[in-house]
């Protein structure tokens, strides 16, 4: 492959226009970044003068016995140690408080984008990948604010001061010593090339590596069926020998560069060896001087080799913004109103008027769908897997837009109501229980300050989840694991009916869980949903007898269309698609009615 | 549990391996120091020199001196860096071939209960900082070692006094690391924590967006993220703040033994205990403890998370292998394919309840049995029995009449074709996977014919690279049907001697499916088979059907004879009428 391509796959290290984007998040602390500056060209002044103060207690004082003098300067050095001190502290400090806070910012901004988006946006991008944004991408720019751009500014700082210096102190030894830099910087040019070659096979040869164990952990029972270990064995040890060579030869390059830096910074010394002590000879250069050189050529070139570094941050960093910005530029499509017409549903009357939905061009899910909830009245949506239940819950939360026909709440097209509002008055409970890590409680009101413990424990009390909550460890207090893996899926769904009640919705939605549940719970479920249903507008996605015989009105959807309508009796008398479902679907289950 | 204290002494025997590179590298060490040394002694001399007056002609001779010390030094420098550091490559490869033998040998139970996530950073991570420990951890200890031992005794030589005078802030400054560095450690691990506290925020509200949208909570999310944010960032801030005190501290200490020698070397110049060309000397040699003096933290440091890596490396690599080849297992006289579950119970590991219960069933060699029920009535536990990967009790399964405990384990599997519920198949080409099981080489007919038995042959002819494309890789992937029919070819591919279909025809249309099963039954003859399937159509024409229900065995017989007992099966085959015609309205 050329250069070029290898550039483009590793990004630019340097974009102005995404650069001046995050220079802008600098700005509200910008008196904190101004006085780092300060203290950093300070504090690096004040270093490097000290082989200043050697030479002057060299040539004034030790040459000429002065002690008293001797001592003067080493308090001086005291002194500048001290300052150096002070002023590094400081310059540490502000830019990393400065480059938190503006972490801080920036995770704020793009997480709350987040909770902006479209749920179709989350369908199409996977958790791992936004979190990352909100995570590791913030701390690559953290990196380029804190060490990244201020160690550039010092090195740079460094090397000047060092330059400026050793011209003063004397022109023509500080000009035969720089004649080397360019084979300094040629070294290293090259030193970086290769190293970048084999960084890059390390890479990808490490890619490889856990690919395939990865691979193999997950597929191990294959291997193990066709008793395949000891083949697996032997082509991991070849891509394992791949990467090994790629360190190897990596290992032998870093081997050869430092020490020909060494070689060349030796090189500077034996110049100044044989140069300078020739101009001490004759006079034009102070002993103290020599040694002063000798001291800067150490330090000189430290930062050089250490610039080069910076490349990688700078990469990584452009990388990481690239991204972010472009999840902050993703704006979303259903949003509110500037000037919503309703901020909540008021009676809870439900329409669907011809409404045609899909997921995917040229794959409708949802055909001319129309019906009516009036308000209280219980409605059931019955039908196959993948018959379109699922969406229409999704459609009248206003999670994706129809396409064609629309919905109304109270009358009026739910895009003009407050969309928060209109979340807020219709409650849902979902198949799949999610359960955030927190305690019971607060699972319960969501971190809704408004939800007093009063309503909580009441709440619970009601849909009867408070009995099991009452045998928990903590009562209320008690931690639900990660997706609330310590309950059960019958106590989820208690704890989901309790968590609908406290809101008190006009309008509840239901999807009924699947997964058999035992008897006991079976009944305290079938409890707590009427009383959650009482005296609210409701649409159930049904997988219980009991539920269906307890609604005032069924809805078989099959293929995306309303195919019949009416009550649990009328529908069996059709002796239709309901009957069939009912056959296939609810026969088995316990009668509701005579329970 | 291993005590993470001594995890480093298991890499003791890889170290052992590599004990003459070692011993060559360690002598490279000495070599470097000991050349480094010269550069101040020449310049001693220069300085003293020049203040007497020396000739020009000597300044050549020292100024190709210090060249020809530092090319010396880079030659034996550049032998310490190749040898140790590529002894550490060379046992992360050792270790890494190690932990994937003994990955793969472990049986589904011990995999099941961790995840890939987690076994995966212990190989990557993990790895790493034990890499760490073996390269620069173990060059840079020696480096230090040998270096202060030899700039102290040469300065001790020098002037004892100003020695000890120096080194009272050098040994603050090394006491400043070992302080912080244990603070530092431990403010970084609390960052840790909250990071992954932050992390489990973002990744909970995202996979759990509906559910904050649907109760319109994105206010109150935004309002414990920013806790929790706030929470990271002050523990960020208190790292910062040690962080400020520690480089500047350092830097100033190190300084302040600069001053010491300045102050007081340059009084003992004025006295004239010292030469002005021993003051720098000493001044040069004193500069070579910069280094070790800091680097004494880090590789303290680098010591200790290597061995908690090792700790966490070893958790994997000593777990046992609890399926394995038995005692006295051998093979029997003739490998023929007949079956046998005997009074069956079983039970997964720390489960409440057994999800089988006595079953029996024979299957005499070349017969063919299926297996219905509804999820989770344990018709892929049974199966899995077989060829255990999961383990039976002893005296439960037999094949050919022999307990599969007391086949050797490798035999046992190969003489087994299975395909199993989930498709897995490996980023290889279609040829590879569907050769993946046999142990010599496959001739191309070989394959095609695989190909063929699994209906998989004709989509293969469509694919641009036929058998040579890649499954999985970007462009063509598979689908679930597809994907199937793979893996059926590829347990077919081995002419083993027992097939085992668990659920494999799923995700094929029925169209398909008989022109699999036509063609399967043409092999089937002088082949045990098993299979396991919810579909009616797929097992009709099976020898023997068992009905499982709960891990018990409810019916038994024939399709005829099932149909004719108006049970379970009865009832499946009913419901999968009505589900056909649902289909079609």
């Amino acid at each position: 492959m050329s250069i070029e391509a290898h550039e483009e796959v590793l990004g630019k290290a340097y974009d102005a226009r995404l650069m001046r984007r995050l220079l802008a998040y600098i700005k509200p602390y910008r008196r904190s970044a101004y006085l780092a500056i300060v203290c950093l060209f300070a504090g690096s002044g004040f270093s490097i003068i000290q082989p200043i103060l050697t030479k002057i207690a060299i040539d004034r004082y030790i040459r000429n016995g002065n002690f008293a003098g001797l001592s003067l300067i080493s308090v001086i050095y005291i002194l500048t140690l001290v300052l150096v001190f002070g002023l590094s502290f400081g310059q540490t400090w502000l830019i990393n408080l400065m480059g938190q806070k503006i972490m801080y910012d920036l995770r704020m901004q793009i997480f709350g984008h987040i909770q902006k988006l479209d749920v179709s946006f989350f369908d199409k991008n996977p958790v791992g990948r936004l979190m990352t944004r909100v995570t590791t991408d913030v701390d690559a720019l953290n990196e380029l604010f804190t060490s990244g751009v201020i160690s550039v500014f010092e090195d740079i700082c460094t090397l000047s001061g060092i330059i400026i210096l050793l011209f003063v102190l004397n022109f023509r030894l500080a000009l035969a010593i720089f004649a080397i830099l360019p084979l300094l910087v040629l070294t290293t040019l090259m030193f970086k090339i290769k190293v970048r070659n084999s960084y890059r096979k390390v890479r990808t040869a490490i890619a490889r590596i856990n690919a395939f164990l990865q691979e193999n952990i997950t597929g191990s029972a294959v291997i193990q069926l066709f008793s395949q270990q000891k083949k697996q064995y032997i082509r991991f040890t070849l891509i394992n020998k791949d990467h090994l060579d790629a360190n190897l030869e990596s290992i032998f390059y870093y081997a050869i560069f430092f020490p020909l830096l060494e070689v060349i910074s030796a090189l500077a010394i034996a110049l100044i060896v044989w140069y300078g002590g020739h101009q001490v000879l004759s006079g034009f250069l102070t002993m103290g001087t020599l040694v002063a050189f000798i001291q800067y050529s150490d330090r000189f070139f430290r930062p050089i080799s250490d610039l080069s570094e910076k490349y990688t941050i700078l990469q990584s960093a452009m990388a990481s913004s690239e991204r972010i910005f472009k999840l902050l530029d993703t704006e979303p499509s259903i949003v509110s109103l500037p000037v919503p017409k309703s901020l909540a549903v008021d009676k809870g009357c439900i329409e669907f008027r011809n409404v045609n939905f899909s997921y995917n061009p040229g794959e409708p899910v949802l055909k001319d769908i129309s019906f009516k909830v009036d308000p209280g009245e219980k409605v059931a949506v019955v039908g196959a897997t993948g018959a379109g239940k699922t969406t229409i819950i999704s459609l009248l939360s206003r999670f994706y837009d129809v396409q064609e026909g629309e919905i109304l709440v109270d009358g009026e097209n739910i895009k003009k109501f407050d969309l928060q509002g209109l979340r807020k008055s219709i409650g849902i409970v979902l198949q799949d229980v999610f359960l955030f890590s927190g305690s019971v409680a607060e699972n319960i009101r969501l971190w809704n300050k408004d939800i007093t413990d009063e309503r909580i424990i009441q709440a619970a009390e009601t849909v009867h989840a408070s009995q099991f909550i009452q045998k928990l460890d903590r009562q209320f207090s008690t931690e639900v694991g990660e997706r609330g893996s310590s309950l059960s899926v019958g106590q989820k769904q208690l704890l989901a009916f309790a968590r609908a009640l406290a809101y008190d919705p006009k309008i509840l939605i239901l999807d009924e869980a699947t997964s058999s549940i035992d008897t006991e719970t079976e009944l305290l479920i079938r409890d707590a949903l009427e009383k959650l249903l009482a005296g609210r507008t409701s649409i159930m996605i049904a997988h219980r007898l009991s539920t269906i015989q307890n609604a005032d009105r069924i809805i078989v959807l099959h293929h995306g269309r309303i195919r019949e309508t009416g009550t649990h009796q009328e529908l069996l008398r059709l002796k239709g698609i309901y009957w069939k479902l009912y056959q296939l679907q609810y026969k088995d289950q316990p009668d509701g009615v005579r329970s | 549990m291993i005590k993470k204290k001594y995890a480093l002494v298991a890499l003791i025997p890889y170290l052992k391996r590599y004990r003459y590179k070692l011993a060559l590298g360690f002598l490279m060490v000495i070599c470097t120091v000991a050349a480094s040394m010269l550069s101040p002694w020449v310049l001693k001399y220069v300085v003293d020199g020049l203040t007497k007056g020396i000739v020009s002609k000597k300044l050549l001779k020292y100024a190709s001196y210090l060249l020809g010390i530092s090319v010396v030094e880079g030659f034996f420098r550049f032998w310490m860096r190749r040898i140790l550091i590529g002894v550490s490559r060379y046992i992360e490869y050792d270790l890494r071939n190690d932990f994937l033998a003994h990955v793969q040998d472990m049986s589904l139970s011990f995999l099941q209960t961790r995840s890939t996530g987690d076994i995966m950073s212990r190989a990557t991570n993990d790895l790493n900082a034990v890499r760490s420990v073996l390269g620069p951890g173990i060059m840079y200890s020696m480096n230090t070692i040998v270096q202060v031992v030899i700039v102290t005794t040469i300065l001790l030589k020098l002037n004892w006094k100003l020695t000890l005078l120096t080194y009272i802030s050098l040994a603050l400054a090394s006491l400043t690391v070992k302080k912080f560095g244990g603070q530092i450690h431990d403010r970084f691990e609390e960052i840790q924590e909250q990071f992954s506290n932050l992390s489990t925020k973002a990744q909970e509200n995202i996979a759990g967006i509906r559910v904050v949208k649907a109760f319109a909570r994105e206010e109150s999310e935004i309002g414990e993220f920013s806790r929790i944010n706030l929470d990271y960032v002050q523990r960020n801030v208190a790292l910062i703040r040690l962080w400020g005190i520690f480089y500047p501290l350092m830097t100033a200490l190190i300084g302040m033994s600069s001053v010491a020698l300045l102050w007081f070397g340059g009084y003992q110049v004025i006295q004239g205990y010292l030469t002005l060309g021993e003051f720098v000397e000493f001044m040069l040699y004193l500069a070579m403890l910069t280094w070790p003096t800091i680097a004494v933290g880090w590789v303290i440091n680098i010591f200790q998370r290597g061995s908690a890596s090792m700790g966490r490396i070893l958790e994997i690599m000593d777990a046992r292998q609890d399926i394995q080849d038995e005692p006295g297992a051998c093979m029997p006289v003739q490998v023929q394919g007949a079956l046998e579950f005997r009074n069956l119970t079983f039970q997964y590991l720390g489960a409440r309840n057994p999800v089988l219960h006595n079953i029996s069933v024979t299957v005499p060699a070349g017969a063919t049995l299926a297996i219905v029920g509804h999820t989770g009535s344990g018709k892929s536990t049974l199966v899995n029995l077989i060829p255990r990967l999961f383990d039976p009790p002893p005296g439960t399964v037999f094949v050919d009449g022999q307990d599969v405990h007391l086949w050797p384990l490798s035999e046992l599997r190969k003489n087994i074709g299975y395909v199993p519920q989930e498709t897995f198949l490996f980023s290889e080409t279609i040829r590879e996977n569907i050769a993946f099981g046999n142990h010599s080489e496959m001739k191309d007919a070989e394959v095609e014919w695989a190909a063929h038995v699994s209906q998989i042959a004709q989509d293969i002819e469509g694919f641009s690279h036929k058998m040579e494309t890649y499954v999985g890789e970007r462009g063509i992937t598979l689908s679930g049907g597809q994907k199937q029919r793979v893996a059926i070819s590829r347990a077919v591919a081995t002419l083993p001697k027992i097939l085992i279909f668990d659920d494999s025809l799923s995700n094929v249309d029925t169209y398909t499916e008989e022109r699999i099963l036509a063609e399967l039954t043409k092999i089937m003859k002088d082949r045990t088979t098993i299979l396991v399937s919810h579909r009616i159509s797929t097992v009709k024409a099976a020898d023997m059907i068992i009905v499982l229900k709960e891990g018990e065995m409810v019916e038994y017989g024939n399709h005829e004879s099932l149909m004719a007992l108006q049970g379970v099966y009865s009832e499946l085959y009913q419901k999968q009428l009505l589900e056909e015609e649902l289909a079609v309205i």
